[in-house]
């Protein structure tokens, strides 16, 4: 029961993360039924931006948390100018091209954020400085670290002030109708670039977020990191049915405990010994492990393969038409 | 001019022409030898993506499918010539017989990969392949335990080098007929392949699915023969690869390698055989020459390496992609239809 509501809570505490990072493809996808493959260095770029400014400042006696919020506060508009400028020079000329022109240059931008990052930060890991003092709390055997619950607690509140703005605000309606049809929701008086634009800022601004807070958890950031998040995050995207707010959530949630599960017990129900095979490997309870927790990165794609093949619209999706 | 150089008018032009190109390929290698040996061993890895490039051309360019994963379908060909002809199990089958098995593995995983994916929409199948790729990947990386298959992230070395009738390819300038040859095999393949009754339906497909489907073409299939085709190219590129390295790791075969190959595609021109060679010849070449031009030129100026050349070349890749799509969406060299559908007049 111990590992069970441990990889709960570890799977919760990704997942989440993976929510906040799956919110920014799913609202631009929503919005112009573009993958932007580049958000995934978004992310990578506000963890790095903000692990920049907290090591500089970790030795200058700041207390710990403003430390933190002063990395954060720099991240989110970096990225946010990011998010702009992707936006207006390599998909808003392209916006009424065939679907895989965006995608190529989404692809292009990847690489070169990814690169100019590395020219930037040179392919060293930054680790996150041991400031915040971490402790450790214990429900029913299985351990929360106080960064865990404040990991939760923060991408809760990204989730839900994300909400409102979409379904409470006028700017939120003008969201919603340019997803819906954007032709018309100009004749109506929006500024569909306007909207796009701030689509894209908005999703920038919680991968920036996000990326600190992936990076605080596991306590480093590299250049590389954002094409498995992206690409995880982006599964969870399509989990919970693309273009869908809330279905991004939960397929962030979902996603991450599949997986903290899967890593969890793959070890065990692929060991032969356990299923009664005569091998010499068991004699004397050894293991004979088929896929051991190494194979943790495989459960994001084998669910976003099987989601695609499955059910196409995700879980909380609508039912897409076969045209492209 | 016009007229001197109509073909109509002078047919022994084209053979002059074949015959230049012809002798100024076979002596390449020569020359190349001459400014440097690396010069041939890169040379010999632009056939390699000429290969892929072709290879994945079949996918992307005919059947309007984007594989972001292709790089897998190169990995299992070379993981196939290797287990088949290394120390690892202590196989050491023949050239000859290894490359048709490596294309014929590879291009079962390519209809393993098409079959369940093949109706989803242009950009989902995207993001789909490229899982597969990083699938394979992580299994290369972990099939080292419990039983070790691919001798993980240490990758396998002594692979050995083609062996014709005593004969050793030993040297990159013996292996560079050899990758000729398959280009020029692969060449001829595609060229016929676009203009026969298949190629015809691919273009149909990737033009209007629903109405090629309408007019009797069998879309599932001729779909997953494009990705099946497509993975067989990779796959001998692969061993090929496998042989002239004689050593391989996962490293080779990272989402970066296929993003390189979609790059190449794209920037030749989606669909045109010539375009896409001339698209991996430029991203194959000009980075290499960069690297030697920008090292010194970067020293001369600041005195020490700012800016490395891989990163250069990367950044190329993604400028490249970029540009093309913003400013010639359908290529250097288009395909007629192509440019038609990305221009958005008809399609």
């Amino acid at each position: 029961m111990d590992t069970l509501l441990q990889q709960l809570i570890n799977g919760l505490t990704a997942g989440s993360v993976y929510a906040v990072v799956a919110l920014g493809y799913t609202m631009v996808y929503g919005i112009i039924q573009l993958i932007n493959f580049a958000h995934g260095e978004v992310v990578m770029i506000g963890a790095m931006v903000a692990f920049t400014v907290i090591n500089a400042l970790a030795p200058s006696g700041l207390p710990p948390l403003a430390v933190v919020l002063i990395g954060a506060g720099c991240a989110v508009p970096v990225c946010m100018l990011v998010g702009y400028g992707m936006e207006r020079l390599a998909y808003r000329p392209l916006r009424h091209a065939p679907r895989l022109a965006p995608l190529i240059t989404a692809i292009g931008v990847s690489i070169i954020l990814q690169h100019v990052a590395l020219m930037i930060w040179s392919r060293n890991v930054l680790a996150f400085p041991q400031i915040i003092p971490s402790r450790t709390y214990f429900i029913g055997g299985a351990a929360i670290s106080s960064v865990q619950i404040a990991i939760l607690a923060i991408c809760l509140a990204l989730m839900a002030g994300l909400a409102a703005l979409v379904y409470r605000t006028p700017l939120g309606t003008a969201m919603r109708a340019t997803a819906q049809n954007a032709q018309v929701a100009g004749l109506m008086g929006i500024d569909i670039n306007r909207v796009i634009a701030i689509t894209f800022v908005i999703g920038a601004a919680l991968g920036a977020i996000a990326g600190v807070l992936f990076g605080t958890y596991y306590g480093l950031a590299q250049y590389t990191m954002g094409s498995v998040l992206g690409l995880k995050a982006f599964s969870a995207a399509v989990l919970g049915g693309i273009g869908n707010i809330p279905g991004a959530m939960l397929g962030g949630v979902l996603l991450g405990v599949v997986e903290a599960l899967g890593a969890g017990y793959i070890g065990d129900l692929t060991d032969l010994c356990q299923w009664g095979l005569p091998l010499a490997a068991c004699e004397g309870g050894g293991s004979f492990t088929l896929f051991g927790s190494n194979y943790q990165d495989v459960f994001a794609f084998l669910v976003l393969i099987l989601v695609l093949v499955l059910r196409p619209q995700g879980l909380l999706g609508e039912r897409v038409g076969e045209r492209a | 001019m016009h007229s001197f150089f109509d073909s109509r008018k002078r047919p022994w032009l084209i053979w002059a022409g074949f015959t230049l190109i012809a002798l100024s390929l076979a002596l390449l290698p020569f020359a190349l030898a001459q400014v440097g040996t690396s010069w041939v061993r890169i040379a010999n890895y632009a056939i390699l993506y000429v290969l892929l490039a072709l290879g994945l051309n079949i996918v992307v360019g005919f059947a309007g499918l984007l594989d972001l994963g292709y790089i897998a379908f190169y990995a299992v060909g070379a993981y196939t010539y290797a287990l088949l002809a290394s120390p690892q199990f202590n196989l050491h089958l023949p050239f000859w017989a290894i490359l048709p098995i490596g294309a014929g593995v590879a291009a079962f995983f390519g209809a393993i990969l098409g079959a369940p994916t093949l109706k989803l929409r242009g950009d989902y199948l995207a993001i789909v392949t490229l899982g597969f790729g990083e699938i394979i990947r992580i299994f290369l990386n972990n099939l080292s335990r419990p039983v070790n298959i691919t001798n993980g992230p240490q990758g396998i070395a002594g692979i050995d080098p083609f062996v014709l009738a005593g004969f050793r390819f030993d040297q990159p300038i013996k292996y560079y007929y050899v990758l000729l040859a398959i280009a020029l095999a692969i060449i001829v393949i595609t060229l016929r392949l676009q203009n026969s009754r298949i190629g015809r339906a691919w273009e149909a497909i990737r033009e209007d699915e629903v109405a090629a489907r309408a007019m009797g073409i069998d879309t599932r299939n001729l779909k997953l023969l494009a990705f099946a085709m497509g993975a067989s190219f990779g796959g001998v590129a692969g061993g090929m690869f496998s042989a002239i390295q004689a050593f391989i790791s996962p490293e080779s075969f990272v989402l970066v390698e296929s993003i390189m190959v979609v790059s190449m595609v794209v920037l030749g021109g989606m669909g045109n055989i010539w375009g896409v060679i001339l698209g991996a010849l430029l991203l194959s070449f000009v980075p290499e020459i960069l690297r030697w031009t920008v090292t010194p030129v970067q020293e001369a100026l600041f005195g020490r390496l700012v800016v490395e050349p891989e990163v250069i070349r990367m950044l190329l890749f993604g400028l490249a992609l970029v540009l093309v799509m913003l400013f010639r969406p359908a290529g250097l060299l288009p395909s007629a239809v192509r440019k038609r559908e990305l221009e958005g007049h008809g399609a």
